[in-house]
């Protein structure tokens, strides 16, 4: 048991790739750095691979798998260790994490080819890996938050790639500081739960867990609040509502960048944290609703504002932000292995969609604007097809991954346990937009006259070391939902069950719900046992899936059939345009809500009163009264013999005195 | 009143006579012979003390020594009426009651000092001089060497300081 | 034999170290401020004297034989000295002396 008992090498490769590139890797040629910087997520991939033989050789009774290597942090009865476990979730985090990091680096190659600072950016990408694997490995919540922190430096990092672009220095700050936020709530929310428990360790708060019941759905008790802090956490690294803005600037940085972390993996990083604490959740209604809320709520929203916008990258990072509104809304209706399974496609196909965005404005030498390209769909076939497939699969069309994962959320929000015909509602009509917005960008990006001035642009296809990770990914957009696919194809439901040991683990009674059960999709439905040809009917003819095409059909008809359709429903809802189209004003309320007063206090009080007049003034004031207080001194050193003389007749006086005193009181 | 008495009186009067004399004159050689008269009052109450050796030092080495050469040494300087300067603050307003106090502390401690029976009533030496010659050379001998060697020193001092620079 | 009683003596050499301390400050004249230095001294040995009369011991006495002695080494080097001064200053006022101030 190799790996398993060293679980320690697949942290270290990548940071030992991160130190050599980043110490070193200046002075190397390219190649070198690429070998560094591909060899260590390669063995880091490869280890995973060897883990999971081993992990599937284990008896249940071993996992979770723990290693504890050393004590950490002891002070009193705090006690931190820094320990790592594996179980299921681990295993499919890890896979989906190296994977997904391969495959971005080998595309880095061909697509950081002709930038700056080659090495660093390497560097930089391990040493995200490096903090995301320690994240899903971690087995405590102070380890974990090592983690998470590490991931939003690498992503400050990342973002401000290009650091001397104010627009990119900008946004990573942001970045940084919008995740910061809620970074500080699940800071309280380590400590609270350090208070309940006396212990920041998994398997501690756990079983003390087990011994308690779920709290009531209308009072926050303890377990409410820290789930609700946590969560916090999670609205901030994750881009949910109101804490979303960094996302879309964030593509300020190197594409795949934004395909590696801003899509697959480290704004996954809540999702997970969220399952991992599934036994806290489901003891906390009141948390898992209002996470589902967030999610549902982020995910309507998101799509909203995605179908205006004009730059492929942002476009796709508000897509982002609503796909994870659907995985948030799985884990708040209980779907927690749905939730995971979502983001293990949304890795798969959004990363594709980046990277093919990236081979896109490769292709066009830097253009971004989606209004400026058309017709490149037989210019660069393989980007286009990769690209094609990644978007059917984010549409949920049947057959492909997105479908199955998707589908499964919304069967479980309107059929589940937790159900709640809003939160399907919600996450209904945003499918559709989803399905609108994405093939939008296909028709404006792929299809019609090119608008861009074609002698001045040369369009070539990308190199084989970007379009090889195209084509992998599409594989998997496809072929990737298979394994959970229902009973209804006659598939046995891989996904879940390898995941129930996890979910199923910690059970608590779930609360009752009012809602009156929607015949959704079906799979989930556990009385309704339709025959499987009505199963595959109904799945292949569900809301979600009509939903979709309707999304394909208005996409089809406003930006290839009608053109001059769109323009005339701009004129017609003017205000609204106006309104979606500047995303709802949000970063210009937050600006003159949050950031000026904060700016405004910051220089007029803390700068100018409290630093310069209040502790400049007393340090400076110290100083001034010495030098007074020296100057007034050294007006007795006069020089002048006489009033040395009285001088010494006072303290000859003094001493008389006292010897006097002395002498009488013998 | 006795005559032990009264020559105490007047000696002490003109000792505090020639101090003041001292202290008022603007002349410096006025002061100098001012302390030539203290030190004569002084040689007086010497004798009357029953120290007729010391008395005869103090005329011969002080008086007619160590003042003369005051006295040259204001003529050599030919100093003059002094200036009246006063750049010192301490001393303008601190220093006569400062004075005034340590005077007043030391007179009145001295004044309660303890004194013995055998003080007034005791016989005195017989040969206080031939007593006085012992004790200097038997116990005090190596105080006596030693001053030698320090007047020898101020000799070379004096003579070194006072040396005009080619 | 001596009826007076040594106390007087005492007070009267107390009289004289004060109005020597009181010359000492107010004169100006390097040399008057020299001689109040030996009217100091001069008390000083009054003092000596009685005590020596007052416990009937001659210790006393050898002290101010010594004192006169380091007096007049004292006033040897230290007139020398004034006369460098005087050389220098051009003045025999203490407060022309005064380069040792701040």
């Amino acid at each position: 048991m190799f790996i398993l008992d060293h679980l320690w090498i697949i942290l270290a490769l990548p940071l030992l790739g991160a130190a050599l590139n980043g110490l070193l890797g200046w002075r190397w040629p390219k190649w070198a750095v690429n070998a560094v910087g591909i060899g260590s997520v390669s063995l880091s991939f490869l280890s995973v691979a060897e883990l999971i033989r081993e992990f599937l050789a284990l008896n249940p009774a071993q996992i979770p798998y723990f290693e504890r290597y050393f004590n950490w942090i002891s002070a009193g009865s705090f006690r931190v260790d820094f320990a790592l476990e594996v179980d299921q979730l681990s295993i499919v985090m890890l896979f989906v994490v190296t994977f997904v990091s391969l495959l971005v680096h080998v595309y880095s190659i061909g697509y950081m080819a002709q930038e700056g600072g080659y090495a660093r950016f390497f560097s930089y990408l391990n040493l995200f890996v490096f903090f995301m694997l320690t994240l899903v490995l971690a087995a405590n919540l102070v380890l974990l938050f090592v983690g998470w922190e590490g991931v939003g430096l690498s992503s400050y990092l990342l973002i401000g790639f290009w650091f001397l672009k104010k627009s990119a220095t900008d946004a990573g700050k942001k970045a940084f500081i919008t995740t910061r936020i809620g970074d500080f709530g699940f800071t309280v929310g380590i400590l609270l739960a350090f208070w309940t428990f006396q212990s920041v360790d998994f398997g501690t708060i756990f079983n003390q867990l087990a011994a308690r019941p779920a709290e009531g759905a209308t009072s926050i008790g303890a377990l409410t609040a820290m789930a609700l802090l946590l969560f916090a956490g999670a609205v901030g690294k994750s881009a949910q509502l109101p804490l979303y803005v960094w996302l879309p600037d964030a593509m300020e940085g190197p594409t795949p960048v934004s395909a590696l972390i801003h899509a697959a993996t480290m704004v996954t990083a809540g999702v997970y944290m969220v399952a991992r604490m599934h036994p806290l959740y489901s003891r906390a209604p009141l948390a898992m609703f209002v996470v589902a809320l967030v999610g549902a709520v982020t995910a309507f929203y998101s799509a909203t504002i995605g179908v205006l916008q004009t730059d492929i990258k942002k476009v796709l990072a508000y897509s982002t932000v609503s796909q994870l509104g659907y995985m948030f809304l799985a884990c708040g209706v209980g779907a927690y292995a749905a939730g995971i399974f979502h983001l293990m496609t949304h890795a798969f196909f959004k990363g594709l969609l980046f990277l093919a965005a990236g081979s896109v404005i490769h292709s066009l030498s830097g253009e971004q604007d989606m209004r400026k390209m058309g017709g490149l769909r037989k210019r660069i076939p393989i980007t286009y097809w990769t690209m094609l497939l990644a978007t059917i699969a984010i549409a949920g069309i049947p057959g492909f991954s997105g479908f199955f994962s998707k589908d499964k959320i919304l069967a479980a929000a309107g059929d589940g346990p937790y159900r709640n015909l809003w939160f399907w509602l919600l996450g209904l009509v945003a499918a559709g937009i989803t399905s609108f917005y994405m093939f939008r960008l296909i028709f404006l990006t792929f299809f019609g006259k090119a608008r861009y001035n074609e002698k001045k642009v040369h369009v070539h296809e990308s190199p084989k070391s970007m379009a090889v990770p195209l084509i992998v990914l599409a594989a998997c957009s496809v072929g990737g939902g298979w394994f959970a696919a229902p009973h209804i194809v006659g598939g046995t439901d891989y996904f879940e069950a390898f995941l129930d040991p996890v979910f199923a683990s910690y059970p608590v009674e779930p609360l009752a719900s009012g809602q009156a059960s929607l015949p959704v999709g079906g799979n989930e439905s556990a009385g309704t046992a339709l025959d499987p040809q009505a199963e595959l009917l109904h799945a292949v003819t569900g809301p979600p899936v009509i939903a979709a095409i309707i999304g394909l059909l208005l996409a089809w008809w406003f930006y290839i059939r009608r053109p001059e359709a769109a323009k005339r429903a701009m004129e017609a809802m003017r205000g609204l345009y106006t309104l979606v189209y500047n995303k709802y004003y949000v970063d210009e309320i937050y600006a003159a809500l949050i950031v000026r007063p904060l700016l405004w206090i910051s220089t007029s009080v803390l700068w100018h009163v409290v630093d310069e007049k209040l502790i400049d003034g007393t340090v400076n004031g110290v100083a001034d009264a010495a030098r007074h207080a020296g100057a007034r001194l050294r007006e007795l050193q006069s020089g002048n013999a006489r009033s040395y003389a009285s001088w010494v007749v006072l303290g000859a006086v003094g001493f008389t005195i006292l010897l006097l005193g002395l002498w009488m009181v013998r | 009143m006795s005559l032990p008495f009264i020559l105490f009186f007047v000696c002490a009067g003109l000792a505090i006579l020639g101090a003041v004399l001292l202290i008022v004159s603007r002349e410096p050689i006025h002061s100098a012979l001012s302390l030539i008269l203290v030190m004569v009052a002084l040689a007086i109450l010497y004798l009357t003390l029953g120290a007729e050796f010391i008395a005869a030092v103090q005329v011969i080495v002080y008086a007619g020594a160590i003042m003369v050469l005051f006295v040259f040494v204001i003529m050599l300087l030919n100093a003059g009426v002094e200036e009246r300067t006063n750049w010192s603050q301490m001393a303008k307003y601190a220093g006569l009651p400062l004075a005034v106090v340590l005077l007043l502390e030391i007179a009145q401690w001295f004044w309660r000092s303890p004194t013995s029976a055998r003080a007034v009533n005791g016989t005195p030496e017989a040969h206080p001089t031939h007593a006085l010659s012992v004790l200097l050379f038997r116990q005090y001998v190596f105080p006596f060497e030693a001053t030698s060697i320090l007047i020898l020193i101020a000799i070379l001092g004096a003579l070194v300081l006072a040396k005009r620079q080619e | 034999m001596n009826l007076v009683p040594v106390s007087y003596y005492l007070v009267l050499s107390a009289i004289l170290f004060g109005l020597g301390v009181i010359a000492f400050i107010f004169k100006r004249n390097i040399i008057a401020i020299f001689m109040s230095i030996e009217l100091m001294l001069n008390a000083v040995n009054l003092a000596f004297v009685a005590f020596a009369r007052q416990w009937n011991e001659l210790d006393g006495l050898v002290f101010v034989l010594f004192v006169i002695v380091v007096a007049a080494a004292e006033v040897a080097v230290g007139l020398a000295i004034v006369i460098t001064i005087a050389h220098n200053r051009r003045s025999l006022n203490v407060e022309d002396v005064n380069l040792l101030k701040f």
